[in-house]
């Protein structure tokens, strides 16, 4: 298991957003600024790495016919508890990304790479896979939610990046422009692997 | 319960805050399934039945084991535990009893366990604070907000397939740009309400 290998792979190869087209929902849904990107990221990082690791470690006494709902109880329970640190340690961001929270349960990210990955590898390569994949997710996150910021809204973390005399796109912070830089991202991620 | 409330759920529901062009969910099928119009039908009406049946049966459970135990912070599992039994369930029932309905919708039931869209209206009916005639008419609404966004793409895709598209927009990319028009077509309905 190289290490490295094991991050190129979940931030580029196989980003589980742009490569994978997986977890699409909270991808465009709150994606409208930095803080809120990086901020349903880093949850869903945290689960990711906790459910890894759990069914990692009971990958021997879960029988195979039950495996999904079993996996499903694990990160649910994960969920709820991210659910609750947010609540009562990140109050603001916890209001701004809502019902997007509990749904992280439903993000095929995670099902996905316990079923391909943590069922069937030991403790450390499936927190290394989960670390590496919930980086990629936080990447694509971030990544959109700057563009919408900027664009937007003119500003990057709440800090004004241009003069009084710019006047942003407010379309790009709203539904439509969600999914216009998704677009625009996957055509453009296309047309550099066609050229070489 | 007002009939003027009634027609404000449905609205919005369907319009205003159309569950995959405003609000972002169920956006797996919205991409996955949109290719022919035939297809998202089916996806719709699959859709509608498990929502309107997740959304009465989550609503119950909230109420009489949730609420009553003061366990709410469970709700989470709950729901999602509930939901996929409940399209397990249905799926074997119309195996059995409905084989030609089965037949039309059979490949879409396993996807709508993982489908945030109803989820997202089981949690929504909780936290709207709506009672079980709101909620069922809430499901129904979202559902078929849902089968509108997901045929008119289809219909804007079967178009799509004879376009000329720059070789890089093919696929996923001319799907979101387009989304994203009929998006801006659907924020229009926000004055309504």
């Amino acid at each position: 298991m190289n290490i490295i290998e094991a991050f190129k792979n979940g931030l580029f190869k196989e980003n589980p957003v742009f490569v994978l087209m997986l977890g699409l929902c909270p991808t465009l849904g709150v994606t409208s600024s930095l803080e809120n990107g990086l901020g349903i990221g880093l949850a869903t990082t945290f689960v990711l790495i906790g459910s890894n690791l759990v069914i990692s470690l009971l990958k021997s006494v879960i029988p195979k016919k039950i495996r999904i709902p079993i996996f499903i109880v694990v990160i649910a329970s994960f969920v709820t508890l991210v659910d609750m640190l947010m609540n009562a340690y990140f109050q603001v961001l916890y209001e701004k990304l809502g019902i997007f929270i509990p749904l992280i349960v439903v993000n095929c990210v995670i099902l996905g790479r316990a079923e391909a990955f943590a069922s069937k590898n030991g403790l450390f390569p499936s927190f290394i896979d989960a670390i590496s994949m919930g980086a990629g997710f936080t990447l694509a996150l971030s990544l959109i939610g700057s563009i919408r910021e900027i664009t937007g809204n003119g500003t990057i973390l709440n800090i004004y990046l241009f003069g009084s005399g710019f006047e942003p796109a407010l379309i790009m912070i709203l539904p439509p422009g969600a999914f216009f830089t998704i677009g625009l991202l996957v055509g453009a991620k296309k047309y550099f692997e066609e050229r070489r | 319960m007002h009939l003027a409330n009634i027609f404000t759920i449905i609205i919005a529901a369907v319009f205003v805050n159309n569950f995959v062009l405003m609000r972002f969910l169920g956006l797996c099928p919205f991409v996955g399934v949109s290719k022919k119009i035939e297809t998202s039908v089916g996806m719709g009406f699959a859709v509608m039945f498990c929502m309107t049946l997740a959304g009465i049966v989550t609503w119950l459970c909230n109420k009489y084991i949730l609420v009553r135990f003061n366990i709410e912070y469970l709700q989470t599992i709950m729901f999602i535990l509930v939901i996929a039994s409940l399209v397990q369930f249905v799926e074997l029932f119309m195996k059995k009893f409905l084989p030609a309905l089965y037949q039309a919708l059979g490949i879409f039931l396993p996807l709508i366990t993982t489908n945030c869209a109803v989820l997202g209206v089981s949690i929504l009916n909780i936290d709207q604070g709506y009672n079980l005639v709101e909620t069922i008419i809430n499901s129904v609404a979202v559902a078929v907000g849902f089968t509108l966004a997901l045929v008119l793409m289809a219909g804007m895709r079967e178009k799509l397939e004879l376009a000329d598209i720059p070789v890089s927009f093919r696929g996923a990319g001319i799907v979101f740009i387009t989304a994203g028009l009929l998006s801006l077509a659907f924020m229009g309905f926000i004055g309504i309400l």
